[in-house]
């Protein structure tokens, strides 16, 4: 059975429009105008024990509203899910005591305190055994690499150290599920890769499903063996994160380094010339025309060296979300143009 | 089954000194700005007690020791003002109410929806934890300023009973005065701003629970009102309790109205978190 299951869920806010100048705004007083924003519209989706799934998706696409319903923070307006079998936004105690979920743009440790006493409210408040916490603890402090800090009022510790402690709380109870919401989020490179790291390793360990959200490539390439991608609170894509590149970019990238001698003259009809440094040249070329072209170039040039890529994945990413979005304004504008036809 | 419930139990308690543990030793982080700010907080008694002397002065200008005001002489104000200090020490709530209204406008209240943790008891306990930081600090300046100004008690230690009554109205009064803010802070969740809700609140309250004046000094119906209200029991009445003013049926009326008030507001505060956060997860988060 799937761990997750998400059944046609939506979630919509009411917005209060908030109009310009000052008399708008007296009438505000009285009469107030509010707009359903849909921010989750009818997902469906279903995660096995131990995936490691992450949500992929412009700012706004609904990805922190899944997972504040998934972690039973707000209600959802229709629909359904479960995780674990439970009800999330019941918000029953066995359910908190088996998930945990981080946000990497809020502190939920004691500002003014060593980390050690907000995992001690956590023992407690979990529940955890007296030997098995201290277990637990030790194990995540020395591959966090952050045991000589337990001391240290969280207040004085680096945004990537204060990271890893936030991640110790929230793995203290053993949780069988866990969210994270941007964990590397204003993480300098280092940090960022040894939350990775660590993310990597534990989750191998341990099999536990987690959940992700995050704006770096890196962290998704790194981490997740699936990618859902969210726009316009729509899933788009459900898939291993190469697929991405093969359904949404019909092209490879080719990389000649000409032997001495040779001129580019003539390579652009392959394909868009990307970059000369000679003497390499690289271009882009349709992904159907690849054989032919390269059969073609190796017969007319003397070449040392050929690289064939995908092009970068940010790249295509982004082509997917204003694909997505530019869907939507150009149908808009199509209403309107035809609107305004006198 | 039993041993289950008692384990619940004792965890239950386990968790609440937890809590108060880590919110003392969170206190004492600061403990040279929070020593500083509990020792100013002994200042305006010299203010009063020139207040009370320029009063009677242009009572009986020729001895204002022989004053009256409303049955009270200037000891015996001086006397109440310093049991309502007292009482205010137990039910003063300092930033609950805004704290509140800034865990749901910022959404550190997600951590209590998540977390197996309620927000009420761990307010409760965290706040008890801040009074008992606050009294060690200032029980020696309390003892000192008492028995400066012991003259000015006149009738001496009450008996041992209305001794009982009086520490057990401070305990109430402390329960009550938390839940009441906390019902304020709560209101956050429908409006983003409670700041200028509690000033109204502590604008009736400073005039209302006795803090600035005996409330028997009130003519009718205004001290029929007041009586009525539960704000009195903030700091009007333990003084009250402790000059000997309310005795016998009186007092055993006003401790049940205490108690009463104090169970509403505990109900209350319940209520108004359930239904907060009905709204808060419906609309927003």
């Amino acid at each position: 059975m799937s761990i997750i299951q998400i059944d046609q869920l939506a979630k919509s806010y009411r917005v209060y429009q908030k109009k310009e100048g000052l008399r708008e705004a007296l009438r505000g007083l009285w009469h107030r105008e509010y707009k359903e924003v849909d921010a989750v519209k009818k997902i469906s989706l279903r995660v096995e024990p131990g995936e490691f799934v992450a949500f992929l998706g412009p700012n706004g696409a609904g990805k922190t509203t899944t997972l504040k319903l998934l972690s039973g923070v707000i209600y959802p307006t229709s629909g359904t899910a479960t995780v674990m079998g439970y009800v999330p936004w019941e918000r029953s105690l066995d359910y908190r005591r088996r998930f945990a979920l981080v946000m990497g743009q809020k502190n939920q440790l004691w500002w003014d305190l060593p980390a050690q006493e907000s995992f001690r409210l956590h023992q407690q408040i979990y529940k955890i055994e007296a030997a098995q916490f201290q277990k637990t603890l030790d194990e995540l402090t020395s591959l966090l690499t952050v045991r000589e800090l337990l001391g240290r009022p969280v207040r004085e510790l680096s945004l990537g150290e204060r990271m890893k402690m936030e991640l110790i709380a929230a793995l203290l109870h053993r949780p069988e599920v866990l969210f994270l919401d941007e964990p590397t989020i204003g993480l300098d490179v280092i940090a960022q890769h040894n939350i990775q790291q660590f993310l990597k390793f534990y989750q191998a360990e341990r099999g536990i499903t987690i959940l992700l959200t995050s704006h770096y490539m890196k962290d998704i390439a790194a981490l997740c063996q699936r990618v859902v991608v969210i726009a316009q609170g729509q899933i788009q894509y459900d898939g291993s994160l190469s697929g991405i590149v093969d359904s949404f970019s019909g092209d490879k990238i080719i990389t000649l380094q000409l032997a001495v001698g040779q001129t580019d003259a003539g390579l652009e009809r392959f394909g868009q010339l990307e970059k000369v440094a000679m003497p390499r040249v690289s271009f882009r070329c349709p992904r159907s025309e690849v054989s032919k072209s390269l059969a073609e170039i190796l017969s007319n040039y003397q070449i040392d060296d050929i690289a064939v890529e995908d092009p970068p994945l940010e790249e295509t990413i982004a082509k997917l979300f204003t694909h997505v979005s530019g869907d939507n304004v150009d149908s808009n504008a199509g209403s309107d143009a035809v609107a305004s036809k006198p | 089954m039993s041993d289950s419930r008692s384990q619940n139990l004792s965890d239950g308690f386990k968790t609440r000194w937890m809590i108060l543990r880590i919110a003392l030793s969170e206190r004492l982080a600061y403990r040279g700005d929070f020593v500083l700010g509990t020792l100013m907080r002994f200042l305006p008694i010299i203010t009063q007690i020139f207040l009370w002397w320029a009063i009677f002065q242009s009572i009986n200008p020729e001895d204002p020791n022989a004053g009256r005001l409303s049955g009270y002489s200037f000891q015996d104000m001086v006397a109440y003002y310093l049991l309502t200090m007292v009482g205010r020490a137990f039910s003063s709530m300092p930033g609950l109410s805004s704290s509140i209204a800034t865990k749901i406008r910022d959404g550190e209240i997600k951590k209590f929806l998540v977390q197996p943790v309620d927000l009420i008891t761990f307010l409760f306990w965290s706040r008890v934890a801040h009074k008992i930081a606050y009294y060690t600090i200032s029980t020696l300046p309390f003892a000192l300023v008492f028995f400066l100004c012991r003259s000015y008690f006149t009738l001496g230690w009450p008996d041992p009973w209305t001794m009982a009554a009086f520490v057990a109205s401070l305990f109430l009064s402390f329960t009550l005065g938390f839940y009441l803010e906390a019902c304020i802070g709560l209101v956050g969740f429908w409006m983003l701003e409670v700041s200028s809700l509690l000033f109204v609140y502590m604008l009736f309250q400073f005039f209302l629970s006795g803090h600035m004046f005996p409330l028997d000094i009130l003519p009718e119906p205004f001290l029929s009102i007041v009586s009525f209200l539960p704000i009195k029991y903030l700091a009007y009445f333990p003084a009250a309790v402790f000059l000997g003013k309310v005795h016998g049926t009186q007092l055993a009326i006003d401790m049940g109205m205490l108690l009463a008030w104090t169970i509403f507001f505990f109900v209350m505060s319940q209520v108004i978190y359930r239904r907060g956060l009905k709204h808060y997860s419906g609309y927003g988060g």
